[in-house]
């Protein structure tokens, strides 16, 4: 992983530069304020308030009657564990074949891209224009081929969720597969040479070469893809805007809609039962990060 | 040139069965936008692959505001220009100035901001969404571009500082201390050493926000609500409110929305995919 770790601020000696403490102190505080007025107002004074917010026992209790929040929060499991792994199994897929080295390949994945390079509101649309089940082009296609009625795709709850998972994946395979590209192209050349030499199998190189090495990276980019995607808002609020009859929010819109019926302190409340779950994630990859 | 032997066929073939799904599976979306983009209203619903009549009336309808979603379609590019660029140059500035902070002036407790901001940039924004819509409102900035401005800052500050800081550590120190040795002061330091070796990662930084702020939907629907105030995106959501939406003229809203974004991508894909990427994850 020699190319993908960048050696921190510890490595570099303590020149001269912090000796003269005073100037050089008094102009590092200067350029760090605009930062820290930036996260005292807009991060820690939000966060102070949201939680305040959140402080009575009475919210969880109403949450904990809500059939609305435990389906939210059944869905946003099914969202992370299914939609998470398939998704992360793709790139890991996509990223041996993009590292092959054909000109029609690089080209492909030249194209690949667009998905994370185009913003999602517009994409997002078109898919749920495609899955309209009248005039989508899906179902048009079932009915020429079949001659019956496609299935009414965002209509019926387990459908529309598995359509969200979808779009969610299209959108964001392209990021983690390059990812997963960089890793594998760290690799040492010669150890598949070697292999090679032995006769080794397409398994074997994968089962003791690349995946010893991307290994630790591929576990990382699904927790991070686990933390971004309790995030995503759009790819269900676009797509089913959380129908069919309140079925398929998952916890980012869910906070959304307590908001739009004005029960704020059951939108915060809904956010801090998922802290358990985040902050331990959020505090590992924080810890990665800043090594 | 000897044939090629049937096991090199063999591997051919394998690979072009994993490209031309991925291929279809990529565009599909994007090609179905295209063509109700470029089709009359009978042509896009009947689901055709190519309309008989492809023509460019439906943009010609948006660029002249011809229809009662759209009347303010010129206004609401410009609010998406205008907060895309104002995120991407504030952004820059805080982050570059944190960076520097931290990174070669090494000032106290900058470690501990550098903590601070990481946390921030691993909270997922739709958690932070609603706390903030109260907070701008307790501000009194509600409705006003400020309000997405500075949700968008603080939401591509952290990461900005994280790559800037990465990048800045691997300047050799002896060019600070080559500098304060001909005498320059930290303000010169800082504009005639660092900026300039930085340029890099901060064509990259400028564009990550500025293109984070341009696609942001979330916040900016959370934070606009006038007509004349809002981004495109919003108004592209708002074509949803209706039962009878005007779909091609939304697609093609959103093609042409969408272009500028991949059009920078691509032309700044160098820096991104060097300054982004391989910075997003390290092992």
């Amino acid at each position: 992983m020699a190319t993908m770790t960048v050696s921190t601020g510890d490595a570099v000696p303590r020149g001269p530069l912090s000796s003269r403490l005073t100037t050089t102190q008094i102009w590092g505080f200067a350029l760090l304020a605009p930062y820290v007025l930036v996260f005292l107002a807009f991060v820690l004074y939000p966060v102070g308030y949201g939680l305040w917010l959140a402080r009575h026992p009475a919210s969880y209790v109403s949450l904990y009657h809500d059939p609305i929040f435990a389906r939210a929060a059944v869905n946003t499991l099914i969202f992370l564990v299914i939609g998470i792994n398939l998704k992360m199994l793709m790139a890991l897929v996509l990223s041996g074949f993009f590292i092959q080295s054909r000109s029609w390949i690089k080209w492909l994945s030249v194209l690949f891209i667009l998905p994370w390079a185009v913003p999602s509101i517009p994409t997002i649309l078109s898919v749920r224009f495609m899955l309209n089940p009248e005039w989508g082009v899906i179902n048009q296609l079932i009915f020429k081929l079949t001659g019956e009625d496609g299935p009414n795709w965002l209509n019926e709850p387990t459908l529309a969720l598995s359509m969200a998972i979808l779009v969610h994946i299209w959108k964001s395979l392209p990021f983690w597969t390059l990812i997963l590209m960089t890793g594998r192209l760290a690799i040492s050349h010669d150890l598949f040479e070697a292999a090679d030499v032995d006769g080794a199998s397409w398994w074997q190189k994968f089962r003791f070469i690349t995946w010893p090495s991307v290994r630790t990276l591929y576990l990382t980019c699904t927790l991070l893809s686990m933390i971004w995607t309790l995030g995503d808002f759009n790819s269900v609020y676009l797509l089913t805007g959380g129908g069919p009859a309140d079925l398929t929010h998952v916890l980012a819109t869910l906070g959304i809609r307590y908001l739009r019926l004005d029960q704020l302190d059951l939108s915060m409340a809904a956010i801090v039962c998922a802290l358990p779950l985040v902050l331990p994630l959020v505090y590992f990859m924080m810890k990665r990060l800043s090594r | 040139m000897k044939l090629p032997s049937l096991r090199d066929v063999g591997t051919e073939a394998r690979l072009l069965l994993i490209g031309i799904p991925v291929l279809i599976w990529t565009l599909l979306p994007i090609y179905h936008m295209f063509l109700f983009a470029i089709s009359p209203k009978e042509d896009a619903f009947a689901g055709k692959l190519w309309p008989d009549h492809p023509t460019l009336n439906n943009f010609s309808i948006v660029f002249n505001e011809r229809h009662y979603f759209l009347s303010h379609f010129w206004l609401q590019l410009w609010n998406s220009t205008v907060i895309a660029v104002a995120v991407g140059a504030l952004t820059l500035f805080i982050a570059t100035a944190a960076a520097f902070s931290i990174s070669r002036l090494r000032v106290k407790g900058g470690r501990l901001i550098m903590n601070l901001a990481l946390f921030t940039y691993f909270i997922p924004a739709a958690f932070l969404a609603v706390p903030m819509y109260r907070t701008m409102g307790i501000y009194g900035l509600l409705n006003n571009h400020w309000a997405l401005i500075l949700a968008m800052v603080t939401i591509a500050s952290p990461y900005a500082i994280w790559v800037l800081k990465q990048a800045s550590d691997k300047l050799p120190v002896e060019l600070d201390e080559a500098a304060i040795m001909d005498g320059a002061t930290t303000l010169q330091l800082f504009r005639l050493v660092y900026i300039p070796l930085m340029m890099p990662s901060l064509v990259a930084i400028g564009t990550y926000a500025l293109l984070l702020a341009w696609n942001e939907y979330l916040y900016a629907f959370l934070l606009l609500s006038k007509d004349t105030d809002i981004t495109l995106p919003v108004a592209l959501g708002n074509f949803l409110a209706a039962d009878d939406s005007p779909w091609e003229l939304l697609m093609t809203t959103g093609f042409i929305y969408a272009l500028p974004p991949a059009a920078i991508y691509y032309a700044f894909k160098r820096y991104m995919v060097g300054g982004l990427t391989a910075g997003a994850v390290k092992s």
